[in-house]
């Protein structure tokens, strides 16, 4: 990309940012709040000294998602699945957490995790390049089932029995990722940082990286070039789920060290994750940098909530409002240069 | 364990995936990916809470559900024709959207976290169908649905006949197949892809008023609870055909239907949960099997 096409793209994102905050404090006047009052508390919500380690904590789970979804998209691979590779990965570990003592059991509950998504995945992968369904419907459609399977694990055979709640027992002390604070950020934050470090060298350096990135370009060059499809795409999708097992097994050997059935869910981590990939074409450091500033959003929206009543949900809407400017204006550009 | 309730049942169960797989299944025809129809349904069904709450009448909360639809479906027509985005990256984003969006306006608009429901709240009313009411088997099956459920059932044949009896169909399904065709035959390709959106919207906004005044009485965050991820599965599943579409509706409504039933001799809800997707892999396998070996066969008798 030319000088003038990179200026534009900061441009673009810039014109994007400032049309989502415009529109966000149209909305908090609308609702009676001072804007500049409620911005104020999302900054030092999501940077100050307290925050930061709110940010930090929500961050592992989207910065991971988001890197495990990045994998495939950069040969053009969209995995949808990443819900049910999270979970999955997530009541694996809690299962064999439970079973083996000891460190090994922390180290075996981790492997567990991310066998468990890998495989998943790979099955998803193999529905495309065995059975000829599109590997975008497969992905969907085993999430689900991935889903309402660890829902009835644990509502019944792993269910805490002096709970009523549809959550797992606790995990021993000695089965658990050693805290970093007490908000549930663990040394799970350091494997993070590997793998999107590993993610980053293999997508530069490797043979591997460089056959991803050119079926990323034009698969049917890449079918040309002597890139053996099938392969790659099991090869990816393999990597993909089991970076989400393993982020579903860091959230669960953190506090509150069980599995609570929908904590993986709600919090959206995989949507957002797929987001952040998306915008930044699955590039290693655009994803992590679009992961934590949405991570920043969000724990700057918890505490505008405590601050100035304003519903936290308002920074939901600003997330997503953003990434359809930046969507829409990326397009914009994509069609000009084409015209061009 | 079968009985004419259970039918019944199911044709209230499947009338939201219904519409919104419509929808699909019109934006697919057009060559638009549609994967906004969950979130739409939800703007759908605040919209239709909101309406009928303030307004005190029922239809003003359905016509005010399908307006919020049709408005809101504007973010995806506008980004993905004028702006050529992503469809993927909008879909998801408006879904996003929808979740915040309404989590933030109820408790904006009605002061509570999480559900809003009141006794005063009017709901769609059963319409009994005179003749066939008196039907011993039918009656009990066909009859007593909301007006939006006999709805549907019309929007199925009707969006049939548009798509392959009339010119205005033909012209849609060339926009999808071939676009530059299309355009070359002087056809408006973003004009059409605006109008399915928009219809679509429309579908999915009634969706969401036949699930939260016609199924149940109230709203809940994010109440669609993946009803429109499936009705993107039924659009597949139907081939983005109007009856099969509505084959695959009716076959997903009955799944949920009987396995209410079944959850009464103990099989877990989620086995009913899951029973949707796994029906639908295994029904594309066999689709997929069966496209590749008439492929195959093609190829050997034309070389």
């Amino acid at each position: 990309m030319n000088r003038l096409g990179r200026w534009r793209g900061a441009l673009t994102v810039g014109v994007a940012v400032a049309a989502a905050l415009v529109l966000g404090a149209i909305l908090l006047a609308a609702t009676g709040a001072n804007p500049l009052e409620a911005a104020g508390a999302i900054v030092t919500g999501a940077f100050g000294p307290d925050g930061i380690q709110d940010t930090l904590a929500y961050a592992v789970p989207v910065a991971g998602m988001a890197t495990a979804l990045a994998i495939p998209l950069r040969a053009g691979l969209v995995n949808l699945g990443g819900e049910g590779q999270l979970v999955l990965g997530a009541i694996s570990a809690v299962a064999v957490g439970l079973h083996v003592p000891g460190p090994l059991g922390l180290v075996a509950a981790l492997v567990a995790g991310m066998l468990a998504g890998g495989l998943y995945a790979a099955a998803a992968a193999l529905c495309e390049t065995r059975l000829g369904v599109p590997l975008l419907v497969t992905t969907l459609l085993l999430s689900y089932p991935a889903m309402s399977l660890a829902a009835y694990l644990v509502r019944f055979p792993m269910r805490d029995q002096g709970s009523s709640l549809p959550q797992s027992a606790q995990l021993p002390p000695d089965v658990r990722l050693p805290a970093l604070a007490g908000n549930g950020l663990t040394v799970g934050l350091f494997l993070i940082v590997a793998a999107v470090a590993v993610y980053a060298v293999v997508d530069a350096r490797t043979p591997a990286g460089f056959e991803a990135r050119v079926t990323g370009w034009g698969p049917r060059f890449a079918q040309y070039a002597g890139i053996d499809r099938p392969r790659t795409t099991l090869r990816l999708l393999a990597c993909s789920g089991g970076l989400a097992g393993l982020v579903g097994a860091i959230v669960v050997l953190g506090f509150p060290y069980r599995f609570i059935d929908g904590a993986l869910i709600t919090p959206q981590y995989t949507w957002i994750g797929l987001l952040a990939a998306l915008l930044a074409a699955a590039s290693p450091l655009g994803t992590l940098v679009a992961a934590l500033f949405f991570a920043a959003l969000t724990s700057g929206g918890f505490a505008m909530e405590r601050e100035t009543q304003v519903p936290r949900e308002l920074t939901a809407v600003l997330q997503a409002v953003l990434i359809i400017f930046l969507a829409a204006t990326t397009g914009l550009l994509r069609r000009r240069r084409s015209a061009a | 364990m079968i009985d004419a309730a259970l039918f019944s049942s199911a044709l209230g169960a499947l009338t939201p995936i219904l519409l919104a797989a419509l929808a699909g299944a019109l934006c697919q025809r057009a060559g638009v990916f549609n994967i906004s129809l969950e979130g739409t349904m939800l703007v759908g069904c605040f919209a239709g809470v909101a309406g009928s709450w303030y307004s005190g009448s029922v239809w003003v909360g359905v016509l005010t559900a399908l307006l919020a639809g049709t408005a809101y479906s504007l973010i995806l027509a506008v980004g993905t024709v004028t702006f050529a985005g992503d469809a993927i990256v909008l879909g998801v984003a408006v879904n996003l959207l929808a979740v915040g969006l309404t989590s933030f306006l109820i408790q904006t608009v009605f002061g509570t976290r999480g559900s809003f429901s009141d006794p005063t709240l009017p709901g769609l009313d059963p319409v009994e169908i005179p003749l066939l009411r008196d039907v011993p088997f039918l009656g009990e099956v066909l009859s007593g649905h909301s007006a939006l459920v006999y709805v549907s059932w019309i929007a199925v044949p009707v969006l049939a006949l548009v798509l392959y009896r009339l010119p205005v169909g033909l012209r849609l399904r060339g926009v999808g197949e071939r676009p530059e065709a299309a355009a070359s035959l002087g056809v408006a390709v973003d004009r059409y892809r605006y109008g399915v959106i928009l219809a679509g919207g429309a579908l999915c906004g009634l969706a969401g008023a036949q699930l939260a005044l016609g199924n149940v009485t109230m709203f809940s965050e994010n109440m669609t609870a993946g009803r429109g991820w499936i009705a993107v599965v039924a659009v597949m599943l139907g081939r983005a055909l109007p009856w099969g579409v509505l084959a695959a509706s009716v076959l997903f409504g009955l799944a949920e239907a009987f396995g209410f039933r079944l959850q009464g001799i103990g099989l877990p809800q989620q086995a009913t949960d899951a029973a949707p997707y796994v029906v639908t892999l295994l029904a594309l396998f066999v689709f997929s099997a069966r496209l590749r070996s008439r492929r195959a066969t093609r190829r050997t008798t034309v070389t």
